[in-house]
């Protein structure tokens, strides 16, 4: 396998809207900067770009290049080597990004609650179904139960619809109380008002339950009803899509396996957005999840300082604490409530890649020793999926990150050994 | 059509439109992605290369996050089955 070596000045992990924006910004004061990021385009997952173009990463992106931007899409970060050194998978290469300031945009992924039946075919996130939509799926004609909790919910609900999708009904669970107060939150944001009105025109006539969730999912190899639970009764809902996610898990990961400090699962952050890390800054989700436009202020704030330029940044520090304000009102309304941990049964898969039940989980007593005992968090995804899940239903906390953080080819694991065992790689003739 | 791309899933032919994914392929030709290590069969969760659910068989090559990888002219994607 072949290995490219860049440097940058400053490097930029995760092209959503905070990666977009703290390179940007970085680059505004003439150094050299890159992007690398998981996907196929840039845009992150608000602004995914698939079949169609999204304006706003476009946008960002003209920017970039302009600026003389390096964008590296297709490229997944698997360990940190050295220190300021990245190793990555690109397509068929492997990668090695020298940097001296690293900006981390890691973004946050789909909290996932299990219940009997929620591993079947077409039981996805409902951040999942969109980017399937946008990445080429017709969902025209389709009936979608839409279920979890957030405010991504609607934003789904109504994408989906606009692509003629039959919306069956959604089902939030927090209750009509909690949405009320967040409702009187949003008073003060006239922007928040016009969006909310934009989602209740695409969503005429369409059914929202309050405290309301799926209890469990039928069909015989892939989906054909979902049970949810309304109002203290179950009713069936037949369906071919179930669209279920129950608010955001930020992706932590690279920031833990560097070794900056996280506190209560989230990367601790000064005026400027650095790290405990010096040099290495964090933006967007991975310091609390906040949305889009918390996102891209934290972008730029950490983008000029990582440049050297914190002072530029000041101008920003008001806008982000009113934003902040914001994101903790969200923690606030869609808490999840105590009775989603009884649904998953006995027999129900929490670990979906070594197929690890509740029953096996439930008599363990930390993540560490489900690991052992269970292969539970074991498999690709390395926890993922299942860890935040263990997190809300048995209080574990993930306790060790350990490269590579995602699952690297045999070839790139090759040269995480000559790291360590480089004269058993000289003996066996490998360089 | 030239911005239509036609590839194989589980040998039969799916036209997909450029920039789709394997993942809305394999979705377009109702098949599932993979089965699990106890045999039950699995599909896209995230969508978004984080859950390893819509690992396929892409040109002979294993294993591969289909939700990350483009379609292209004349590839083939093989996975376990048809969804039920």
């Amino acid at each position: 396998m072949r290995t490219t070596e860049k440097q940058f000045d400053v490097l930029v992990v995760g092209g959503g809207p905070a990666g977009l924006a703290a390179a940007s910004s970085a680059a505004e004061h003439g150094v050299r900067v890159g992007l690398v990021d998981d996907n196929p385009a840039p845009g992150g997952q608000i602004w995914r770009q698939g079949i169609r173009a999204n304006s706003e990463a476009e946008s960002w992106v003209r920017k970039l290049q302009s600026a003389g931007v390096e964008i590296l899409c297709g490229t997944r970060v698997f360990d940190h080597v050295a220190p300021n050194l990245l190793r990555a998978e690109m397509h068929d290469e492997l990668l090695e990004v020298q940097y001296r300031k690293l900006v981390l945009a890691t973004g946050a992924r789909e909290r996932f609650l299990p219940f009997p039946g929620w591993t079947l075919p077409n039981v996805m996130g409902a951040g999942g179904l969109q980017a399937l939509v946008k990445s080429g799926y017709s969902i025209a004609g389709k009936k979608v139960l839409v279920a979890g909790t957030g405010p991504l919910l609607l934003a789904v609900a109504s994408y989906l619809s606009a692509h003629d999708a039959e919306i069956a009904m959604i089902c939030e669970q927090a209750s009509m109380w909690s949405l009320t107060k967040f409702g009187f939150s949003l008073l003060k944001r006239r922007d928040k008002i016009a969006q909310a009105r934009l989602l209740r025109k695409d969503l005429t006539g369409v059914p929202f339950a309050t405290s309301s969730w799926p209890v469990s999912a039928e069909g015989d190899g892939a989906l054909k009803a979902v049970l949810i639970s309304r109002g203290g009764k179950v009713e069936k809902i037949a369906c071919d899509f179930l669209a279920c996610g129950f608010h955001l898990a930020p992706n932590t990961e690279l920031a833990a396996l560097l070794g900056c400090r996280l506190r209560q699962g989230l990367v601790e952050v000064d005026q400027v957005q650095q790290t405990s890390l010096p040099g290495v800054f964090c933006a967007g989700e991975p310091t609390g999840i906040g949305g889009v436009e918390l996102s891209v202020v934290e972008g730029q704030i950490a983008g000029h300082a990582a440049a050297g330029q914190g002072d530029l940044a000041r101008r920003f520090f008001p806008i982000r604490q009113r934003l902040r304000k914001f994101a903790g009102a969200l923690d606030r309304t869609f808490a999840l409530r105590p009775e989603l941990r009884e649904l998953a049964a006995a027999e129900t898969i929490i670990c979906r890649c070594e197929d690890v039940t509740y029953s096996r989980l439930k008599v363990q007593t930390s993540w560490r020793a489900a690991k052992l005992q269970t292969r539970c968090g074991m498999g690709p995804c390395q926890g993922r999926v299942c860890g935040p899940q263990t997190e809300f239903l048995f209080g574990w906390s993930q306790d060790s990150i350990r490269p590579p953080i995602f699952p690297a080819r045999v070839e790139s694991l090759g040269a995480m050994l000559r790291d360590v065992e480089p004269e058993y790689c000289e003996m066996r003739g490998q360089k | 059509m030239s911005d239509e791309i036609a590839l194989a899933v589980n040998g039969r032919g799916v036209q997909m439109p450029v920039g789709a994914t394997v993942a809305a392929a394999i979705a377009t030709a109702s098949a599932y992605c993979r089965r699990s290590v106890s045999g039950e069969p699995r599909s896209v969760l995230c969508g978004m290369g984080i859950c390893f659910e819509c690992r396929a068989e892409i040109d002979g090559r294993p294993h591969q996050r289909s939700c990350q990888i483009l379609c292209s002219p004349g590839m083939r994607v093989s996975t376990p089955g048809q969804n039920g």
